[in-house]
Formats: structure tokens, sequence, C-alpha cells
């Protein structure tokens, strides 16, 4: 426990925050690691998600590529790239988008395809394109679970990017890093403590963008629909899905790995 | 490749210190998460904190969390039980949660069923409710499993030795074979221990088989509809 208390002592010194290696500038740096990986991984994978469920062809490819990204060590691949391309940020960008991009994958491919088949029906009896049908019907019902993968994916990508140090880039890797190599605990462990911080922010941050999207009508699945919000066997059976949704892609994955 | 074949009781001994990480960590999840779930599900206000308060533990990155567990129990850094430790939290976060909802998935029918013709509750339990479970307690082990053989290696870095060291060392001697015989091992490690479960799974919950349906009646069965 004492050493809790001097990582604290350290974390409240102006001189551990202040500076271009401080901890507000690696703090910074680390999201911006996450934002960064997470859009490329989002403009690739989102697409492709959202074509697998739309289309119901390419579930393979879902199925392989989660499956995988499971398996893979986060380390090794961070260190193998970064053979290939040298130190700098290259390397930490392609394994976290390679780490993050399944997850982005899946939550798109499940999402669409957790609408209810009926519904789809509907939309398309009432003359709707497919476009329109992706659109307007199965992105909107399908959000909560597209965003539960955006929110692994932001999860995955702020534990890798701490690892990003190890490669030479930025982030809060580096005081991490620093703390371990000079054997100085507290530094080590004040800067654990400032990424755990961040990462349950960010998915805190997820969890009430999710809370709030399904106040608006017309988004965010079925249950808005079905039956009297406050009985709770309904919302047993819906589960809360800002805390049930986050598991959907790992139900995902484990059924992935069945095959 | 000349590097592998030089390296491979390196390779071997690796392997074995990554099972010895990893396999600890998958069974003490599991053990912990039933009797963890069992008591989210029969005390209803307690459902949410737990489920949500282990899905939290998920969002904590690990190698932080390698580091944050020796001030808050003692271990050291780069003790191996220090590892077991944090790994046995990850699985338990995403275990916890699946048994919740796979134990939940047993209908009241059948728990009432199971109750009228005598079982106690204990017995229920152990012979109704957590064999109709078992498929979808199966799927929460298989990716704890998966995802604790790959997230072992991140431990080399504070020096815990795993298959995880041929990441570190192949990046600081600048060998590539290395890094990619660390990476297969990891991938044909978690195939292998995901295969085993499925088989186990296959053992324990014969009624499960997919082929089951497809074998011919016995021949009793068939004068019984003739």
């Amino acid at each position: 426990m004492t050493n809790i208390l001097e990582a604290l002592d350290w974390l409240l010194t102006a001189e551990a925050w202040a500076g271009p290696g401080g901890l507000w500038a690696r703090s910074l740096e680390h999201l911006g690691y996450t934002l960064l990986a997470l859009g490329i991984s989002a403009v690739i994978a989102l697409p492709l998600g959202l074509a697998i469920g739309h289309t119901r062809k390419g579930r393979g490819l879902a199925i392989v590529a989660t499956g995988a990204a499971r398996a893979l060590p986060t380390l090794g691949l961070l260190t193998l790239v970064a053979l290939f391309t040298g130190i700098g940020l290259t390397a930490p960008m392609v394994a976290l988008v390679i780490l993050a991009a399944p997850s982005v994958l899946a939550g798109a491919y499940a999402g669409v395809e957790s609408v209810n088949q009926a519904t789809v029906d509907a939309a398309r009896a009432q003359g709707m394109s497919g476009w329109q049908i992706l659109t307007r019907v199965e992105i909107p019902l399908g959000l909560p679970l597209i965003l539960s993968g955006l929110r692994l994916a932001a999860l995955q990508i702020i534990a890798t990017a701490t690892l990003a140090a190890y490669v030479g880039a930025g982030g809060l890797g580096r005081q991490l890093f620093l703390g371990l190599q000079t054997y100085d605990y507290s530094v080590m462990l004040g800067a654990s403590l400032v990424v755990i911080l961040l990462a349950i922010l960010v998915d805190a941050a997820f969890g009430v963008t999710q809370r709030l999207l399904r106040q608006v009508p017309g988004l965010a699945g079925p249950q808005r629909v079905s039956g009297p919000r406050r009985d709770p066997r309904n919302r047993r059976a819906n589960g809360r899905p800002e805390a049930s949704s986050p598991e959907a892609p790992h139900q995902n994955r484990a059924n992935v790995t069945a095959h | 490749m000349t590097w592998v074949l030089d390296n491979l009781p390196r390779i071997g001994e690796l392997t074995l210190a990554h099972l010895a990480l990893s396999l600890p960590a998958v069974i003490i999840a599991f053990v912990l998460s039933i009797p963890l779930a069992w008591g989210a599900n029969r005390v209803r206000v307690l459902r949410e904190p737990v489920l949500t308060g282990t899905g939290l533990l998920y969002a904590v990155p690990s190698l932080p969390l390698f580091i944050l567990l020796p001030a808050l129990i003692g271990t050291s850094v780069r003790d191996p039980l220090n590892v077991v430790i944090a790994l046995s939290i990850f699985g338990l976060a995403l275990m916890v949660r699946s048994a919740a909802e796979a134990l939940d998935a047993v209908t009241d029918d059948v728990r009432t069923s199971a109750t009228a013709i005598g079982f106690s509750g204990v017995g229920r339990f152990f012979t109704v409710e957590l064999p109709l479970a078992g498929p979808a307690l199966l799927a929460g082990v298989r990716v704890v499993c998966v995802s604790s053989i790959s997230l072992v290696s991140v431990s080399a870095v504070l020096g815990v030795s795993s298959l995880g060291s041929l990441f570190t060392d192949g990046f600081a001697r600048n060998i590539i074979g290395s890094i990619v015989a660390g990476i297969l091992m990891t991938v044909v490690l978690a195939l292998i221990c995901d295969l085993l479960l499925v088989l186990a799974g296959r053992m324990l919950m014969p009624w499960q088989q997919p082929s089951r349906r497809r074998r011919p009646l016995p021949a009793r069965a068939r004068e019984v509809s003739a």
C-alpha cells in the first residue's frame, strides 16, 4: 500500500505532469493514438462489417478475422511490424489497426444481423431500396452492437498503445517503461494508474454515449418498441444494453472459434 | 528458419512456461466465476453491480494491471504468480458475465420442475442448472482460454518468461525468426487448447453432439414406431 501512496505522491507533483514529456502531454498523445487507430480501423472495418451483415455474404471472413485477432499476441505483432518499419509510430499504428479492426467488423456485422428479419422484410415491402434499408433500418437498429464493437476496439487500442513505447513511440507507455528501466516503481505505478484511469474514462464515455443514443426515438434497437420499459422481466430479457452489449462481440467470437 | 531449428529446446521451454502461466489462470477464472455468477443471479440487487464491476475490470489494460497488482497484494512485478493472478482477474471479468447469463438462461419452468420431482437446491444446481448452462459456459471458457494465452506474452516486457520472451529477445536482437516463431507458437497453443476444450465439452455434454440426431434410431425404438 505504501507503494501506491508513493505513486500518488508522484502523481501529485507538478513536474510529473508538466512539459513535453509530462503526463499531460503523454496522455494527450495516448488519446491521439487511440483516436487515430480507432478512426483507421473504423474506416476499414465498418463498411466491410456492414456489407457482410447486410448481404449475409462473407460471414466466414468475419468469423476467421475475429477468431484470429483474439489469438494473436499483441506484443508479437507490434515487435514484428517494428522490425520492418523501424522505430516510430508506423509499427504501433499497423499493429493497433490489425488488432482493433476485427472488433469493429464483428460489431458492425453482428449489429446489422441482430435486426429482426421481419423488420427488414417490412422495410422492403414498403419499397425501400437495399441502401435505404441499410442506412435507415439496419444501421439505426443495429447501433448498440455497432457501438459496442467500437467500444471494445477503443479499449484494446488504449491497452496496446501502452506497448507502443516499447518500440520507440510515445504515449503513456513512455513513463511506464522509464520507470521499469530505472527500477522506479512509483513512476511505473503512477503511469499505470493514469493508463487505467484513461481506459475507464473512455469506456465510460462510450457507455454514456450508448445510453444517450437510446433516448433518441427510432434508434438503438427493438427494445424501445416492445412493451413497457419498466417491466422487470422485459428488462431482464433484453438485458441492460449498455452493460450487456460489450459482450456481444465476445459472444460472437465465442461462436467463432467453434468452427 | 535456422534460428528456430537452433533454438527448439528454448522454444519448448518457453511454451511450457507459457502454459504454466495461462492455464492456471483459466481454471481459476472458471472455478471462481460459477459461485460469483450464481450469487449474482440469486441476489438480484447484486447482479448489476457484480456484472458491471467485473466488466469494468476488463477495461483495465493488461500491462498496467501487471504493474498495479504487486502494490495491492505484495507480489513482485517479475513474479509469475503476479501474472497468473492478473490473468485470472481478466478471465473473471469475461467469465462472470458469461456464466451469469448462461445460468440465467435456464428457464424457471425447468427449475420448478426439478424442484417438483424432489431436487434439493444444491442437487438441482449441480445436476440440472449447471449441465443445462454447460454449452454457454463452454463458449465463455473458450474465449477466456484463447485470450489468456495471447495476453500472457505481454508480461515478457516485465521480464517474466513466456513465449513473449521470444518477442522481446527477437526485437532487441533483430531476429525476425524469433518473433514469428513466438506468434505461431502462441496461435497454435491457443488453437490446441481451444480444440481440447471443445473435445472436453463433447465428452461432458454428449447430448450436444450434432451428429447424434443423424444416427439411425435404435432397433427397439424403430419397432415401437412401426
